[in-house]
């Protein structure tokens, strides 16, 4: 019969002993990239959130770029959600219909305020720095510049005035935002973490620690990101500077970024060391306790997923990296290494929660497994696959690209500090 | 007029928690509570099984799928049949082929042939939607998409559910599906199309043991409501807090 085709994850699951007739993996790989992209966007805010109210001058440079890049990260965590939903033309839904008893009703008003945060403390930051594009573009020839300053005269919403007051006010205002914003952003985070550690019916994701150790996580990686793809323009900065013949800018893009790497990687560490820290507390919680559910917890995770949990989430990307960046003699090249699995790590992180959280039968007897499709062969093994995931992983980078056009990202003349 | 600041703070204070009360009140109660402080409702639906009578033919499975439009051959279902084994050495084997669907022919359990002279106790246990007091289901939907009627039955909307599958995750008896045909969250509803015109649900109506009964639990001259209220009767996983009100009549303590 062909209707037996289109049962949702009955194409990815395989079961093992007794598992109800109902249960599948629902949840796959699109609900695993909902939180780490979250996190991602909170973590961003976070690093450019501890310059502009900490005033850890140190983290200038970074700062501007994460705030930017957070942006562009924000609407990408929305797209798993919509990727995943079977009835996607009801996303609105939510909004127009919120239930509050449930914990991702809200999710639609947290998540444009939090938007709303970012796009105005951008503003603030970038609004000399239009006026600026406008005037300078005033006479230009070509279509081009006509259209690059209509853009920019959009972007002023009509505040030309950048007197010295004008700028002090907008200094201010920015660095309110980035305050108020350090709150919504964890609470954005923390609240995704709050919708799996209130399933009571799982085993594994029922734990009032959850939205803790996610947002821990969640700062992890964005700052993790932040640095990696800071790192990455740096050094292709340096590059074609070296090669136009501009040696000495290319060495001092070598010390503002060695500098600022270093100041980042302090506070990577110290999420790094909270975050594992409520993991493992988390893990010897339920063993001590070792309620109803504990034999088949324990199967998952000593048994089934260890090489997911043990090797590679706590091992690879997390003690590997906390050595890599605690080891005397850091250099940049072995922060990158660091960098990539530490991202790695959390991503496994998410994958062990949402994944495992389903690997087993909800009556205690049998296991599920995921196989992620591959090789999509239609649009829901695209949407729940490999390439739906990658697609997702990808639109960052390429909204930032556009961003970047219009809000300089890295040009520490562009923004006001 | 004299009207100080805080005194006038004081009022409003008062005055506006005295118009949330009655809000936060109703909140703090699950929906079924509230309804019924709002209007007691005089029916309130119960499901009794006695597995003691079961011998797993299946037909109440292939009703539902018949009467409730289920694609027959996909593997989700609205309601199924659960075999356990207990062989002497303690171990209990349990499987659902086909949700129970086509009848327990064989003696093997998932290709593992068990040896009759080897078996303690065997026995079937049907599964439903248990139509909870306090549904997590319900709290769960983002949209309101499933409800709880004043009866006691939890529905869904397929107009509006967004097909999130958070009500699927909540729920601890693994009963809802996504729909392949309407792409939306499905479940038992105990036949409410019917029950509700005075007929029987199809798997009450097909079992040949009476294995399967409904009732009023408002009533209590209602024979099930009086085996109910007169019996040793268990619940499953009770743990959760739901308020399950599907009984059970010889239950074993193996059932998950």
């Amino acid at each position: 019969m062909s209707s037996e085709m289109f049962v949702h994850g009955a194409e990815w699951t395989v079961k093992e002993l007794f598992v109800y007739p109902n249960e599948f993996i629902y949840w796959s790989i699109q609900i695993v990239m909902y939180p780490y992209m979250t996190g991602l966007v909170a973590g961003a805010f976070v690093l450019s959130s501890l310059y502009h109210v900490f005033g850890q001058k140190d983290l200038k440079n970074i700062a501007q770029f994460s705030l930017v890049f957070s942006l562009a990260l924000l609407p990408v965590a929305a797209v798993p959600l919509l990727l995943h939903l079977q009835q996607p033309l009801r996303a609105s839904h939510p909004l127009l219909t919120p239930h509050f008893t449930s914990a991702i009703a809200a999710f639609g008003i947290v998540f444009s305020t939090y938007g709303l945060i970012v796009l105005s403390e951008i503003w603030f930051v970038y609004r000399a720095y239009f006026v600026r594009q406008v005037e300078q573009l005033k006479g230009q020839a070509g279509l081009g510049n006509k259209a690059r300053r209509l853009v920019y005269r959009a972007l002023t919403l009509g505040a030309y005035d950048t007197s010295d007051a004008a700028l002090r006010i907008d200094h201010k205002a920015a660095r309110i935002l980035a305050a108020v914003g350090i709150p919504v952003a964890l609470f954005l985070h923390g609240y995704a973490g709050f919708i799996f550690g209130s399933v009571k019916a799982n085993a594994l994701w029922m734990s009032p620690l959850m939205p803790v150790i996610f947002i821990m996580s969640a700062v992890v990686s964005g700052i993790a990101l932040c640095m990696l793809t800071y790192i990455v323009i740096m050094e292709w900065k340096g590059f074609r500077e070296r090669r136009t013949g501009a040696a000495r800018d290319a060495t001092e893009i070598k010390g503002v970024e060695s500098e600022t790497i270093t100041k980042s990687t302090r506070y990577l560490l110290g999420f790094l060391v909270a975050a594992i820290s409520l993991e493992l507390l988390d893990l010897i919680f339920r063993g001590y306790t070792a309620m109803k559910s504990w034999d088949i917890l324990r199967s998952v995770m000593y048994g089934k997923d260890f090489i997911n949990i043990f090797v590679l989430q706590y091992g690879l990307g997390n003690l590997v990296p906390l050595l890599l960046l605690t080891l005397p003699g850091r250099t940049i090249r072995r922060t990158v290494v660091a960098l990539i699995l530490v991202l790695f790590g959390v991503f496994m992180m998410r994958w062990n929660v949402v994944i495992g959280g389903q690997a087993f039968s909800l009556s205690f007897s049998g296991y599920m497994h995921y196989e992620i499709p591959l090789i999509p062969h239609s649009i829901e093994t695209f949407k729940e696959g490999l390439f739906g995931a990658l697609t997702v992983a990808a639109l960052p980078f390429l909204i930032f690209w556009v961003l970047n056009k219009f809000i300089p990202a890295l040009r520490q003349d562009a923004g006001i500090g | 007029m004299s009207c100080s600041r805080r005194k006038f703070l004081k009022q409003t204070m008062a005055g506006a928690l005295t118009a949330a009360l009655p809000g936060i009140t109703v909140l703090s109660l699950a929906p079924g509570e509230a309804r019924a402080l709002a209007e007691k409702s005089n029916l309130r639906w119960v499901f009794l099984v006695d597995t003691r009578k079961c011998v797993g033919c299946g037909l109440c499975v292939k009703a539902c799928k018949l009467e409730n439009e289920i694609p027959y051959d996909a593997p989700i279902t609205r309601t199924w049949v659960e075999r356990y084994v207990v062989t002497k050495d303690g171990e209990t084997h349990v499987d659902s082929p086909n949700a129970g669907r086509d009848g327990y022919t064989s003696a093997e359990i998932r290709g593992e042939a068990i040896d009759p002279e080897n078996i303690e106790k065997a026995f079937f246990v049907p599964k439903l939607c248990n139509q909870c007091e306090n549904p997590p289901c319900v709290q769960v939907c983002p949209v309101g998409a499933t409800y709880q009627t004043d009866d006691g039955v939890v529905l869904v909307d397929r107009e509006w559910c967004i097909g999130c599958g958070y009500c699927i995750m909540a729920c601890p008896y693994g009963v809802r599906f996504f729909h392949p045909e309407t792409k939306t969250a499905d479940k038992c509803n105990w036949c409410y199309h019917r029950i509700s015109q005075g007929l029987e649900s199809a798997c009450v109506q097909a079992c040949p043991f009476g294995a399967r009964r409904m009732g009023n639990l408002r009533d209590p001259d209602d024979p099930v409501t009086q085996i109910i209220m007169t019996e040793r009767v268990q619940v499953l996983k009770d743990e959760y807090g739901t308020e399950p009100h599907v009984f059970y009549l010889g239950l074993d303590e193996r059932v998950r």
